[in-house]
């Protein structure tokens, strides 16, 4: 065939740059864009931080709840919420914005390999998950006598960093249907009624029943239910059946996802 | 039958030498969004080493003209081929650069960071200095994106474009915009372009723009090329030259002369478009000695292309 030819002609010309060059370099851009952007960085770290401060430090701790300090507990509750607003700004915001205004098109033009560009918004959005968990582990020990093996510290965050995937996932499926200007609206109408009922602001056992019940269906809940077994906190169910959900939620989102891409190529690519 | 690749290769090694061969053509492409007929049956082909404007009214096909080129969109009916292959391929990208008009980019990266970014797609990208020098951005090269004048925006935009070194670059309405000064400027820095060997397709509403950068124009209206040729040209076809004169020889008498396109009057003035201007002058200082306040200038690009636009707009009404 000619065109084959031709391509590998062409190829031999000029060699395919180093594919993991462009995405440590699109991952490096895209997360010090990030930082620099103080309505993401500033936001996704303060308020977790802040909430965590104000009712895990500050208000009721000398109390405990179901066995745990509430400094501990909280520490779990606090760190889910802050994954999922730095996964979920992270991922949907930026992408919403970037694919609305014409951005991902300049980039879709150049040779980039597309998912270059959604491995840098994963990324990105795990380092900052990380961030703010490390933060509030380092602000419940440091003030509120928060005690707990390295060993458990360890696994609360690399459980909280692995559980921040599902909702980047959610984050890409969110992006590819929310319009650049509403986006942030209507992310924080999701992340935070969701936040809500999971149990990430009132504890789980102080919730309406029915709320509970609703509570279950939530990716948030699952993820809570695992940071607080990292602790020693008193959980709900079984670990392996949290997992199950978490995964199962991401692999739906990534699909959702997929069907948003195509959607978009179909206005904005054919 | 719809084929998004072409098999036959039209793929060219040398681009510099100024010779008809096609790099990317457009053969038979129809392109509709809904019921907006974007582009009807357009056969249009860029050539080795020439700069060739794409020259249209807002809403004309151009910019999906340009989305076709660069396989963002794929035809409705009809072939694109790029380096004789498909534009999607990585390969075909690697050899492409483009400047879209685009509503925001990220604004707080450094123009030299966004530059270096764009620079790591490509096999043989130019060095960093190279590219700023190129397009005029030695002095903003640690600033956000955020900070840059509308201009600077605009040549940033440009040197994402020409980064990668790559061989044929497509600019999408470039200096929409901007002012006088900043438009001069870019301007410039195409020319740079063109010196070095580019390829380029340039897509403009300023007809000026397309009269000052352009080794050849294409009318595009109502998603049809209309007209094609040299910008001198594209002004012959509805008359190269404008006399003005005041004149007591009467409108018909002057309609006959050899070479007369169009009469006008303005206040006492006659207004006569001519494709050449010395045997219709000659003609009349021989009826009318006392032919009287003459000047003679070479119709605009502008008013070629209202000629040419207006035409096509009354055979479309007409046809309705």
């Amino acid at each position: 065939m000619a065109t084959a030819a031709t391509t590998i002609n062409s190829a031999e010309t000029h060699p395919v740059p180093n594919a993991a060059t462009i995405y440590w370099k699109e991952a490096k851009y895209e997360f010090l864009r990030s930082l620099r952007l103080r309505a993401y960085s500033f936001s996704v770290i303060g308020f977790p931080v802040m909430f965590y401060t104000l009712f895990g430090l500050l208000m009721n701790r000398q109390d405990t709840i179901g066995g745990s300090h509430v400094a501990t507990y909280l520490l779990a509750s606090y760190g889910t919420f802050g994954v999922m607003g730095a996964s979920l700004f992270g991922t949907a915001g930026a992408l919403a914005a970037e694919r609305g205004l014409g951005w991902l098109q300049v980039k879709r033009a150049s040779p980039m390999p597309p998912s270059a560009y959604f491995v840098a918004k994963i990324v990105k959005s795990m380092i900052f998950s990380a961030a703010v968990v490390l933060l509030l582990l380092l602000l419940g020990v440091a003030f509120g006598g928060v005690t707990m093996p390295v060993a458990e510290g360890t696994k609360l965050v690399l459980t909280l960093v692995a559980g921040s995937l599902p909702f980047c996932a959610m984050g890409l499926a969110l992006g590819y249907f929310l319009g650049p200007n509403s986006a942030p609206g209507i992310i924080n109408m999701i992340y935070l009624p969701l936040s809500f009922c999971s149990g990430l602001w009132i504890p789980f056992m102080f919730l309406p029943h029915f709320i509970q019940k609703i509570a279950v269906l939530s990716p948030a809940y699952h993820l809570a239910q695992l940071a607080l077994d990292a602790v020693g906190a008193g959980s709900h169910g079984s670990s392996a059946t949290h997992w199950d959900v978490l995964i199962g939620f991401a692999l739906v989102c990534l699909g959702i996802a997929r069907i948003g891409e195509r959607h978009t190529e179909g206005k904005t690519y054919s | 039958m719809i084929t998004a690749v072409e098999t036959t290769a039209e793929y060219v090694e040398n681009n510099a030498s100024r010779s008809a061969a096609a790099v990317a053509r457009l053969r038979g492409v129809s392109k509709n969004y809904g019921e907006v007929q974007a582009l009807r049956n357009v056969d249009f082909a860029v050539r080795a080493g020439e700069l060739v404007a794409l020259l249209g009214p807002n809403g004309a096909g151009k910019t999906t003209a340009v989305k076709l080129f660069l396989g963002l969109a794929s035809p409705a009916a009809g072939t694109v081929n790029v380096f004789g292959g498909n534009p999607t391929h990585s390969q075909v990208r690697t050899r492409i650069g483009a400047m879209l008009q685009v509503a925001t980019v990220p604004e707080t990266l450094r123009v030299r960071e966004h530059i270096e970014l764009f620079s790591s797609y490509y096999p043989n990208p130019l060095p960093l200095a190279e590219t700023l020098a190129l397009a005029g951005l030695e002095d903003v090269k640690n600033r956000l994106f955020g900070e840059l004048s509308g201009g600077q925006r605009q040549r940033t935009l440009f040197a994402l474009a020409l980064c990668g070194d790559p061989d044929l670059l497509f600019l999408d309405e470039p200096t929409v915009g901007l002012d006088v000064e900043a438009r001069r400027l870019l301007w410039q820095e195409i020319r740079k372009l063109v010196a070095r060997g580019k390829t380029l397709l340039l897509t403009t509403h300023y007809l000026e723009e397309a009269d000052a950068l352009a080794d050849r124009v294409a009318v595009i209206n109502r998603g049809e090329i209309i007209a094609e040729g040299t910008p001198s040209e594209i002004k012959a076809k509805t008359g190269g030259r404008k006399i003005r004169c005041i004149s007591r020889l009467d409108v018909e008498t002057v309609r006959r002369l050899p070479g007369v396109v169009g009469i006008e009057y303005d206040r006492e003035a006659m207004e006569i478009r001519v494709t050449s201007a010395e045997p219709v002058l000659r003609e009349m200082l021989m009826l009318d000695p006392g032919l009287s306040g003459l000047e003679v200038a070479s119709a605009g690009l502008e008013e070629a292309f209202l000629a040419l636009t207006a035409e096509d707009n009354r055979a479309a009404s007409a046809a309705l």
